[in-house]
């Protein structure tokens, strides 16, 4: 580590705290970023000098707050910084705010930042980038990259977005029980959206947009710690550290997908596993279940499998179809065919997706799961216009590679045939 | 004298480093570990899970589960251990049973991540 990482980490971890507070009293994002921007030109200033101030966040929020005010006082104009020993009798002054401000007002705090940036009027991509660059604190240029659109693109929409949560009326009340719990499912779902950001990746985009997933991790892990008794929220997080642990394993080296039986179990993160079924293990404890625990449950099962052999598909049905009664959804039944399919065989998971096919008829994973059935049912002609349309529907190469390999199967099979037939 | 030597560090930061600079980290700890090994002076040693997995036992009469690491600054660390459980619910009746045998207080427990038994004289 070098001699001022111990800084950047520290202004990361306050980031969410601090422009959260900095937002209650400001009342405009604009202005809780600047101060917070100001508030760490000075810590890298100060901070070297006389080592890191007890709590950072404290620190941050007070002097963000006091040079913001200075400044609006000064009617905005650029001021230099003040001296150092102008801010350098901090202590007493933190110790106060921190015990005014208690760890309920924190969670609040940073609940409304995370909840501003999943405003319903936000298209998906613009509120996970909103989150990455107001909660993470990431630069454009970062975002952009996981995006793969031009940084000049990215600012565009980063502002557009900004200016929609601007126009619309921040809640910044102390929110209700409901209230707060109707937040909570929102900023989970965003944060899910990070992590899929990461997790769909495929190929070269997999190790450029992997940060996404460890970045929703964090997050989700920073909600658990303020809102210690959710068992969704245990869910969630057991859920991206479940599905994050198997990364190493997921593609091989020319970025081609390797299917769940295929991959290489040695080289899933057994570190993530412990503490993925550790959280569903603190879950499950509440017996109040929702669709992060039951998904995080299924992934448990995949987990503790040794090998394919060892998966307890009876058990992964049953919690999918607990999930559909949760969450109905197409998507949904189509998974749990794939356990059907290894419990009861493929007929009768054929016959479970067949009622789908209007309502995913644009759906890669439909076609490719419904030729993968009929593959196996022996149907070779009808599994190859399966997989040809799932090629044409497919999101990147890797997936379409993949289904290129099935055909070739499915060529090499009935070439092998043709030849018995002609002897 | 046995003495216990109990690590803090900021979990962001651990819980951030990548599975290669853990590794790392692991390795040149374990040099150190087994020095005292072979010497016949190392105890367990155990490194817990991140305090999102935490759950706390408050012991009051009835003893009271809380979610998360025990988070109170007027009781002290007094001792610790480290008992095989087959989930949560399990390592709780144990914390139920010492509480009743040992009222006031809390215990925290927290799930083993990595654990060397180690083999110090008594």
């Amino acid at each position: 580590m070098t001699d001022t990482a111990w800084i950047d980490n520290a202004l990361t971890s306050a980031r969410p705290q601090a422009v959260g507070a900095l937002l209650r009293y400001f009342r405009n994002l604009d202005t809780a970023e600047e101060a917070f921007q100001n508030a760490c030109l000075r810590a890298l200033k100060s901070w070297p000098q006389n080592g890191p101030p007890r709590d950072p966040a404290a620190w941050l929020i007070m002097v963000g707050r006091n040079v913001a005010i200075d400044d609006i006082r000064r009617g905005g104009k650029q001021a230099p910084l003040p001296e150092d020993e102008a801010i350098s009798d901090l202590d007493d002054v933190e110790e106060q705010l921190a015990e005014r401000l208690d760890g309920s007002h924190y969670r609040d705090d940073i609940l409304r930042l995370l909840f501003i940036c999943c405003h319903p009027d936000l298209p998906a991509t613009q509120q996970i980038a909103l989150a990455l660059r107001i909660v993470s604190g990431l630069n454009v240029k970062q975002i952009a990259r996981a995006f793969l659109v031009s940084e000049a693109a990215m600012e565009q929409r980063i502002t557009r977005a900004k200016a929609r949560v601007a126009d619309a009326d921040v809640p910044f009340e102390t929110p209700g029980a409901v209230e707060r719990t109707a937040r909570l499912a929102a900023v989970a779902a965003m944060i899910y959206l990070i992590f899929n950001e990461g997790y769909s990746a495929s190929g070269d985009i997999a190790e450029i947009r992997s940060p996404l997933c460890e970045e929703a991790i964090r997050l989700a892990r920073l909600l658990l710690r303020l809102f210690q008794s959710e068992p969704e929220i245990m869910g969630l997080t057991a859920l991206l550290l479940l599905q994050h642990a198997r990364a190493a394993a997921r593609f091989d080296s020319d970025g081609a997908v390797i299917l769940l039986d295929d991959q290489d179990r040695s080289r899933w993160n057994s570190k993530m596993i412990a503490e993925g079924l550790a959280l569903i293990d603190k879950a499950m404890r509440h017996r109040r279940s929702g669709p992060y625990q039951v998904q995080a449950a299924i992934a448990a099962l995949h987990a503790r499998a040794e090998t394919p052999a060892d998966t307890d598909w009876t058990q992964i049905d049953l919690l999918y179809s607990a999930l559909e009664v949760m969450q109905p959804s197409p998507v949904v039944t189509l998974n749990r065919a794939v356990a059907v399919s290894k419990v009861r065989g493929p007929e009768a998971a054929l016959a479970m997706i067949e009622p789908l096919a209007a309502r995913l008829s644009n759906y890669f994973h439909y076609f490719g799961v419904r030729g993968a059935f009929l593959m196996q049912l022996g149907r070779n002609d009808e599994a190859r216009v399966a997989f040809d349309r799932a090629i044409a529907l497919a999101n990147t190469s890797a997936e379409a590679a993949h289904i290129r390999m099935h055909i070739d199967r499915l060529m090499r099979d009935s070439a092998l045939r043709g030849a018995k037939a002609g002897k | 004298m046995l003495y216990a030597i109990l690590c803090y560090h900021d979990e962001d930061t651990t819980g951030s480093w990548s599975r290669e600079h853990d590794a790392a980290v692991m390795k040149k700890l374990t040099v150190v570990q087994e020095g005292l090994s072979k010497q016949g002076r190392l105890g367990p040693v155990a490194r817990l899970l991140p305090t999102t997995s935490a759950t706390t036992l408050r012991k009051n009469d009835p003893p009271v589960v809380l979610d998360g690491p025990y988070a109170e600054t007027k009781e002290q660390l007094l001792g610790f251990y480290v008992v095989d459980c087959k989930n949560l619910d399990e390592a709780l009746d144990v914390a139920r049973d010492l509480g009743k045998a040992n009222p006031g207080g809390a215990y925290e427990i927290r799930p083993v991540g990595y654990f060397t038994p180690g083999s110090a004289p008594k």
